[in-house]
């Protein structure tokens, strides 16, 4: 299973909007191994789908490599696209179709015959519980059920490889965990390589083995989820205490902590720290004998919007401004 | 898996753009309710000409305009299909970019021979003559007139992908001069010299011609050969950009 699957080297996508050059990927420099499951996770903008474009062969790079399978994006374009699947942002099944029938036009779009496609179709259907509503227009389907269509649709010739452009946008936590579990056991029936990308943390989290965070078109942290957040983030503990003056006071003193960043707010003081369920009872019998009260605590693990903030010093909700006391973290 | 040919990959976007037609044929119908309309309300204005009815002059005029609406108008569901997403998924697929263009043109065809039927059968029994050879002869030429029309809708629809508007504002205004050009509703013989001249550089000029020779069972060879060229020519013109903005496409 070490066998590479996709391998770019400096790859670069320039966009001109009005005149402006847009550097949406910079020089990205990527490896895949056969049967990975990696999540490219950034905020909008990032250059995440412009990747995903790049190597579904949409658009060439405008400079830079990128192989699938080991093969060009740029000059064998028709041997990538046979062994990718691709689930797009949108809707792959038109509107005006039914969706058994854009299965078997995808099926045949493949080189499958007829009765094969027909057949494929039939098992898609059956998994992805689509029987109810594949032979209504793809129109009168929920958002959920057209996802799942998408899904059938990327699978039909069983790729080696499959891609997700931001799977779960748009759909309630429910159907976002349902599809989360069909890709899932994809990967373990079939050993399917899956590049995803979201910028749902709790999707990156929950799936992937491996995070590639992207800023700025380029690739700046690379891991494991648990490694990112050992590496980018430590645990946050709270301290809640009766007044102001109090707090002021303990978080001088915690300070002095080693490899710990300290701020106060209010009444609160927040530590940043790496193995924070075992520093709490030293914090807390040290604060005791300083003669400082401490009303509340709580520890919270990182999340992957912790290792984001601390790799960007940006949150990567949209629309959340980071606020000093987060900043502190980094 | 077995290997895709142009020629499989054109015949699995054909079918699939005609699928919709067959699970709903009475589509094709709406789409004729203007060139109905203009034959209920417009035909009776015309005045009788010596020898049969003013309907052997003006049916080929709409048969025409039937098939220039409905391949004109065929691209926007190309466009619909760029924005949810459909277009996207099909150019990742291994299907070759000239047969995803070829398919969706070969399709207008289908509808064509369906709307010329309905207006043919609906006239006969006010009294239009049926010449079937002619109205076969007829019918080939608009079939590769459909296939042109119908490729360079599909090129305006990815010409405009992020800004519908160009391809409805283009699409209206190339549309009703093409139409009045060509000498559908009123002939352009007595025209002013200009008008003329427009109406002779209009490619649809010469197949109205020819279509309404044949529809009244002549086959005057110069006529005939004008419109096939007029006709191959769109056909070529349509295929050519069509394929080089599906090559494109992204």
């Amino acid at each position: 299973m070490n066998d590479t699957m996709i391998q770019t080297t400096g790859l670069t996508r320039h966009f001109t909007v009005k005149k402006d050059v847009v550097e949406a990927v910079r020089g990205l420099d990527l490896h895949v191994a056969e049967g990975e499951l990696v999540a490219l996770l950034g905020p909008n903008g990032a250059g995440k789908s412009t990747t995903l474009r790049m190597l579904t062969t949409l658009i060439p790079p405008t400079s830079g490599t990128a192989t699938v399978a080991g093969y060009d994006v740029v000059d064998q374009q028709r041997e990538v696209r046979r062994v990718i699947g691709y689930i797009g942002q949108g809707n792959g099944a038109a509107h005006a179709q039914r969706g058994r029938d854009e299965l078997v036009s995808q099926g045949r779009a493949y080189g499958m015959s007829g009765r094969d496609a027909k057949a494929r179709a039939d098992e898609l259907v059956a998994s992805l519980d689509l029987a109810a509503v594949a032979d209504r227009p793809v129109s009168s389907l929920s958002g959920g059920q057209k996802r799942r269509l998408d899904i059938a649709m990327g699978l039909i010739h069983a790729p080696r490889l499959l891609f997700l452009d931001e799977p779960s946008t748009g759909l309630d936590p429910q159907n976002r965990a349902n599809l989360q579990e069909h890709i899932l056991k994809l990967r373990a029936d079939h050993g399917t390589t899956i590049v995803l990308t979201t910028h749902y943390l709790d999707e990156a989290d929950a799936m992937a083995e491996r995070v590639i965070v992207v800023d700025h078109g380029t690739v700046i942290a690379d891991d494991t989820p648990a490694g990112l957040k050992a590496e980018h983030a430590g645990d946050l503990i709270t301290l809640g205490f009766a007044s102001g003056a109090d707090a002021a006071r303990a978080a001088q003193r915690l300070g002095a902590l080693d490899g710990a960043a300290v701020s106060s707010d209010g009444v609160q003081v927040e530590v940043r720290a790496q193995g924070g369920p075992r520093l709490v009872p030293g914090i807390l019998r040290d604060l005791d004998a300083a003669g400082i009260a401490v009303e509340s605590t709580t520890v919270n693990r990182p999340t992957l919007d912790d290792v984001f903030l601390n790799l960007t010093g940006r949150s990567l909700r949209e629309g959340v401004v980071t606020t000093s006391t987060e900043e502190v973290a980094a | 898996m077995s290997s895709t040919t142009m020629i499989t990959d054109t015949v699995t976007v054909f079918s699939r753009e005609l699928r919709p037609v067959l699970r709903d044929p009475f589509s094709v119908v709406f789409s004729m309710i203007q060139p109905l309309v203009f034959l209920g309300l417009f035909a009776p204005l015309l005045p009788e000409v010596e020898g049969g009815s003013a309907l052997q002059w003006f049916v080929p005029g709409i048969v025409v305009m039937s098939c220039l609406f409905s391949t004109s108008f065929t691209g926007s569901n190309l466009l619909f299909e760029i924005q949810t997403g459909a277009h996207e998924r099909m150019l990742v697929t291994p299907l070759r970019r000239p047969a995803l263009i070829v398919g969706r043109a070969l399709k207008e065809i289908v509808p064509m021979i369906v709307q010329t039927l309905i207006i043919v059968l609906v006239c006969v029994p006010f009294g239009f003559d049926l010449h079937i050879l002619g109205v076969l002869a007829g019918v080939a030429i608009l079939a590769v007139m459909a296939v042109g029309l119908g490729a360079l809708s599909y090129t305006l629809a990815l010409a405009s992908k992020n800004t519908e508007w160009l391809f409805w504002t283009v699409q209206q205004t190339v549309l009703f001069p093409l139409l009045l050009l060509a000498g559908i509703l009123l002939p352009v013989d007595d025209g002013p010299g200009w008008l003329r001249a427009l109406s002779s550089a209009n490619p649809l000029t010469y197949v109205v011609d020819a279509e309404r020779a044949l529809f009244n069972g002549e086959f005057p060879a110069s006529t005939v050969l004008a419109a096939v060229v007029a006709s191959v020519a769109v056909a070529a013109l349509g295929l050519a950009v069509g394929t080089r903005a599906m090559r494109r496409s992204s």
